[in-house]
């Protein structure tokens, strides 16, 4: 018997959202990749909610589509309904949400996949890695990949390895007493790997989450519900979507609530839910917390939300927002019974929580490169994440350091001032996490120059370099930019005197009078006026595209707080490009706290911002540390 | 880093002939042990327990140098958190610096100005507010001054910063949740609450803000220039209140030419007075040069002193001096009551109302302060300092329960947070949405961080540890 042995450059494990965006980023690059995946058919699957983005998810979404990525486009591809989320707030925090058809998402992904060049498609379970001492230790690092088996003895040698094994590593179901030790939706659990990581010496977690009942569509009296609709002009998540494309007819969600009759069922039957019987040992997310945890969470609210959304075009199930539970499944229907329009709904799949196995992703460098393995990358709920999106973007990360690892080129790391998708990684890798992690619009600092309407300009250059954008959209980029400084230096030099016409002209848009003359600049700062309402006062303006006006009213509306956060983002820099030797020895800064040396030795952070960032480490080691570096620094120029 | 072992005299130098050595490193205690003999010269400080003390002899080589008290105290429960030894000597000056010699030549290296310190913040056992303190109290001059430093050294200024602090986290954790679960938690109602809340960070902030002027002016003393015409008692005013001749006093016009400048206590309170040649229209060189620097002088005063003749009417180069003086804190002193009034109270109330007419600077808002003095009868002077006293403390802080802010650094830190603390109230007044908010909020909660170290900038370590003399 003779075992298949292959070549390639990159092995990706795993098929989710994280393993798709990490292998096309490779394939596109030019690299020959292999993606692994215990069914094809579960190819960007999406086993919980059915909808992309959402508030601070969808500026994952754009920034990932801005680099090169695929989730955005897909979903333009195959969403059912989309909507602008938070439109009555800031710029900073308008997300785009929308709803997909699941089956289309999958469907249309996996032939993204199918068709890319360079990339396989590989139905197999990894069940071990294959490294090598290095000769010499690189930083951290003893080891390197040199690629993976399956469970039939293939051996797949490989440059680079992203492991990207979502929830399904020693997986099981949970509902209630009944317990499946399978993945999400019964698909086959990943029950050798860990063992692998583990004798790899990598760290690893349990944690759990957890997804609602879905419901026939059929058993739901949807008159007792508020119906939700998308958008009337529907703005695509891809900076290359055509935004006509989007125009489609759209379905509808409901939102319904829960009441104090389902709160008493589920107090009641709390002793059989699986995670308040102990039985659950993963840690869940507390910012998608199931049913159970919000009525014993917020004990007073007398109501909880709970949507109710179509999986697809093609199917009667509805999924049941708000509402996910491990409770056993008779309980989950009379509790499910209770919430006005679903007094006799008939649960297609009942709710469950899942319990995986994931690392401490302490253990990677911001690139997701892991600090101990030379070449081994990972990415999405194995980095202990939560979310499609927050998958999805990792991956996109992983896939092209991974990328550029081989190419012997600087690898990408978005800090926290550029990127939405930075402030995720610099979390998962810095602080430690020991749930879940979800992105939130509040874990972003800087989040009014981290806008969804501006992730093109902030990152396509990034994309660009690696490869995963090309020139004609690279150069689109550029010009756009120029036109809007251009443009906004113009209207902020254009005066309009206080003459009758732009009085009158003031007037009819309900704009107080000028006193003396002004910029068509500090007009649109007036919150009543805009570029486009100017027009009629400004002949000398050329056509401009919608996406260039946003961004001249943005930057001249909010010159001032943007103007503001730029400031801090000059301070926040400053710590970030002190870097660390990677050769620094953390016992010979021997004034450090004992708890402060330990963690620094543990993360070995690439730059004092890091450091800093890292629980533990107080500003006063801080301190301690730059005084270190500065003399390292001048001893070293000796 | 290996840091070698410093010694200093801890204690002032003074004449009691009583004070301390304090040698601090990895190798204090060895040190100490090669020049500490106990009586029965068997006890060995290196055997000792930590935190205790000994009597014994210090010798150099053979000598006998002083009958001491030592104290042992090993690290880290120190103040520099290193192994610490300090031994109290009785017997005089000289001996003092004889047993640092001897400490020195044992292989101590001596220590730096605030090295005690600069070590105790580099081994995290203070904060950098604490150490800027300790700074100050070195460099204190006077009693309030003092004070001042020991509050900020036991952290009341961290205390009412982290409270001030805590109060704006707060507001932005509140916005920022509101903005993650909005489905439970509201922000109705809420742009009053933080118009509120604003007003009241304003107002503390401008409290501490106002410390800091005074603080300025506790640590430094307060920058008093002498102004006047020529003749109308300037120079005599110096001499008494500094108590000795320091200025030649003579009866004719002109003649202190240059700037004197002396250092005084009234009540606790360091004067700086700065005497000045009389301001006239003069042809003599030396004495224009002198006028010249009379006026720069009076621009950067805290106070002004102006000295009227009132012997003689008010003319020309009064009204020049009046609005010289103008935004100055003045107190008038109406000199020479010995002699036959030609000028009232009154008369220079109106004097001053006249030159300031029409100005900005309208004049009934500044109280103006007018004593009557002789400076020839050493009468009114007791007024004189009470109103010095009243001018800067009276009412506006109390030396026992205040917070001072007496650098300059946190001033400036101060002012940013209050700048950012009216941004955010110029967004409630806009109107704007509250995820603006948090912008500013956030760097008012910066610049606070700043004074008590919490928010580490490089540039300021590095102003720090200039101020320690860090040097290689």
């Amino acid at each position: 018997m003779s075992e298949i042995r292959e070549k390639v450059d990159v092995c990706v494990v795993g098929a989710g959202h994280a393993g798709c965006e990490a292998a096309l980023a490779c394939a596109r690059m030019g690299l020959e990749t292999v993606i692994f995946t215990v069914s094809v058919d579960s190819i960007a699957l999406m086993p919980c909610n059915p909808n992309v983005g959402g508030s601070s998810k969808g500026h994952l979404v754009r920034e990932l589509d801005a680099l090169g990525g695929e989730m955005g486009k897909n979903i333009d591809k195959t969403f059912i309904q989309s909507k602008m989320l938070n439109v009555s707030k800031g710029p900073a925090v308008h997300s785009l949400r929308a709803q997909a058809d699941k089956a289309e998402y999958s469907r249309s992904m996996r032939k993204v996949l199918e068709n890319q060049e360079h990339l396989t498609i590989k139905q197999a379970e990894i069940t071990e890695l294959l490294t090598q001492d290095l000769e010499s230790p690189q930083g951290l690092a003893t080891k390197k990949i040199t690629g993976v088996k399956t469970y039939t003895g293939a051996i797949y040698e490989a440059k680079a390895v992203v492991l990207c094994t979502g929830t399904y590593l020693k997986a099981r179901c949970l509902c209630g007493e009944a317990i499946t030790y399978t993945g999400p939706n019964g698909l086959q659990a990943a029950n050798y790997l860990t063992d692998s990581l583990k004798s790899l010496g990598i760290e690893m977690r349990r944690f759990k989450t957890g997804t609602p009942a879905r419901m026939d569509k059929r058993s739901i009296d949807f008159s007792k519900m508020e119906e939700q609709l998308g958008d009337e002009r529907v703005v695509p998540f891809s900076f290359s979507t055509n935004p006509e494309d989007v125009q489609i007819d759209q379905a509808s969600c409901w939102l319904t609530y829960t009441n104090e009759k389902t709160h008493e069922i589920i107090r009641k039957n709390l002793d059989r839910s699986p995670i308040y019987a102990g039985i659950i040992e993963g840690t869940g997310p507390r910012y998608c917390p199931s049913i159970e945890d919000k009525v014993v969470k917020f004990a007073e609210k007398e109501r909880h939300q709970v949507f109710i959304e179509p999986e697809g075009l093609h199917t009667n199930e509805m999924y049941v927002g708000g509402m996910s539970s491990s409770l056993p499944e008779d309980v989950q229907l009379a509790m499910y019974r209770t919430v006005p329009g679903l007094e006799n709904c008939k649960m297609v799949r009942n709710a469950y929580a899942i319990e995986y196995d994931c690392i401490n992703p302490g253990q990677l460098y911001p690139t997701l490169q892991f600090k101990a393995i030379s070449g081994l990358f990972s990415a999405g709920q194995f980095n202990g994440s939560s979310g499609y999106e927050e998958a999805a973007a990792q991956g996109m990360i992983a896939g092209m350091n991974a990328g550029l690892f081989i190419q012997g080129k600087d690898q990408v790391v978005l800090d926290r001032s550029e990127a939405y998708i930075g402030v995720l990684i610099d979390d998962l890798v810095t602080k430690e996490n020991f749930e879940p992690y979800r992105m939130m619009t509040s874990r972003a600092e800087y989040r009014l120059l981290l806008r969804q309407d501006n992730a093109d300009l902030r990152l396509r250059k990034i994309g660009y370099y690696a490869g995963l954008v090309t020139k004609e959209q690279y150069d689109y980029v550029c010009q756009k930019e120029e036109l809007i400084t251009n443009e906004v230096e113009r209207l902020q030099n254009t005066k309009v005197g206080a003459n009758q016409e732009i009085q009158r002209f003031l007037e009819n848009k309900g704009s107080s009078g000028l006193k003396t003359a002004a910029s068509l600049a500090e007009l649109i700062c007036r919150p009543e006026l805009s570029y486009e309402a100017l027009a009629e006062i400004d002949p000398e303006r050329r056509p401009l595209s919608d996406d260039v006006i946003e961004q001249i009213n943005i930057n001249i509306k909010y010159d001032g707080y943007i103007k503001r956060q730029l400031k801090q983002v000059e301070q926040f820099k400053k710590m970030e490009k002190k870097l660390i030797p990677s050769d620094i020895d953390y016992d010979d800064v021997s004034s450090l706290r004992l708890e402060a040396r330990q963690k620094l030795k543990k993360f070995q952070p690439i730059s004092v911002g890091q450091a800093s960032r890292i629980s533990g480490v107080s500003p006063a080691d801080i301190s301690v540390l730059l005084v270190y570096l500065e003399h390292f620094r001048q001893h070293k120029e000796k | 880093m290996k840091t070698d072992t410093i010694a200093a005299i801890a204690t002032a130098v003074s004449d009691s002939g009583i004070g301390i050595i304090r040698i601090s490193g990895n190798e204090a205690i060895e040190i100490a042990d090669k020049m500490y003999h106990s009586k029965n010269e068997k006890k060995k400080l290196a055997k000792v327990s930590s935190h205790t003390i000994h009597y014994g002899f210090i010798y150099d080589g053979e000598e006998v140098i002083d009958e001491v008290m030592v104290a042992v105290m090993k690290a880290p429960n120190t103040y520099t958190k290193e192994d610490t030894v300090e031994i109290d000597c009785h017997g005089g000056i000289l001996v003092m610096q004889k047993v640092l010699e001897t400490a020195l030549k044992y292989g101590c290296r001596l220590a730096e100005p605030g090295e005690f310190t600069k070590r105790a913040f580099l081994n995290g056992r203070i904060d950098l507010t604490k150490a800027e303190a300790v700074m100050d109290m070195i460099h204190a001059k006077n009693e309030f001054a003092m004070k001042s430093s020991l509050k900020q050294l036991k952290g009341a200024v961290s205390d009412k910063v982290h409270s001030l602090r805590e109060e704006i986290l707060y507001e932005i954790a509140f916005i920022e949740s509101a903005l993650d679960d909005p489905e439970h938690i509201s922000l109705d109602g809420y742009h009053e609450k933080l118009e509120e809340k604003t007003q009241h960070l304003l107002l503390e902030l401008k409290r501490l803000i106002d410390s800091a002027d005074n603080g300025k002016l506790l640590k430094d003393g307060i920058n008093t220039v002498i102004v006047g015409k020529p003749n109308a008692g300037k120079s005599s005013l110096l001499n008494l209140l500094v108590g000795e001749d320091k200025a030649i006093v003579t009866s004719i016009a002109g003649t202190t030419r240059d700037v004197l400048e002396e250092s005084i206590k009234l009540h606790g309170i360091g004067l700086n007075i700065i005497d000045t040649a009389g301001i006239r229209d003069t042809k003599d060189e030396v004495e224009r040069i002198g006028v010249e620097k009379a006026r720069k002088y009076a621009n950067n005063a805290d106070l002004v002193i102006y000295v009227v003749d009132s012997s003689r009417e008010l003319d020309e180069n009064d009204k020049e001096i009046v609005e010289l003086i103008r935004d100055k804190k003045v107190i008038v002193l109406l000199n020479k009551t010995d002699l036959d009034a030609k000028v009232s109270k009154d008369d220079i109330k109106q004097y001053f109302h006249n030159v300031y007419e029409g100005t900005s600077n309208s004049f009934e808002n500044q109280s103006l302060c007018i004593i009557r003095t002789s400076t020839k009868d050493n009468t009114g002077m007791e007024e004189f300092e009470d109103a010095i006293k009243d001018m800067f403390f009276a009412g506006k802080i109390a030396v026992n329960d205040e917070i001072y802010i007496t650098s300059k650094r946190h001033k400036e830190a101060l002012m940013e947070a209050y700048d950012s603390m009216i941004m955010v109230k110029q967004s409630l007044a806009d109107n704007m949405p509250e995820d603006f908010y948090s912008i500013d909020l956030m760097s008012a909660y910066a610049s606070l961080g700043r004074i008590i170290g919490e928010e580490v900038e490089d540039d300021l370590v590095n102003e720090i540890f200039s101020k320690f003399c860090m040097g290689k």
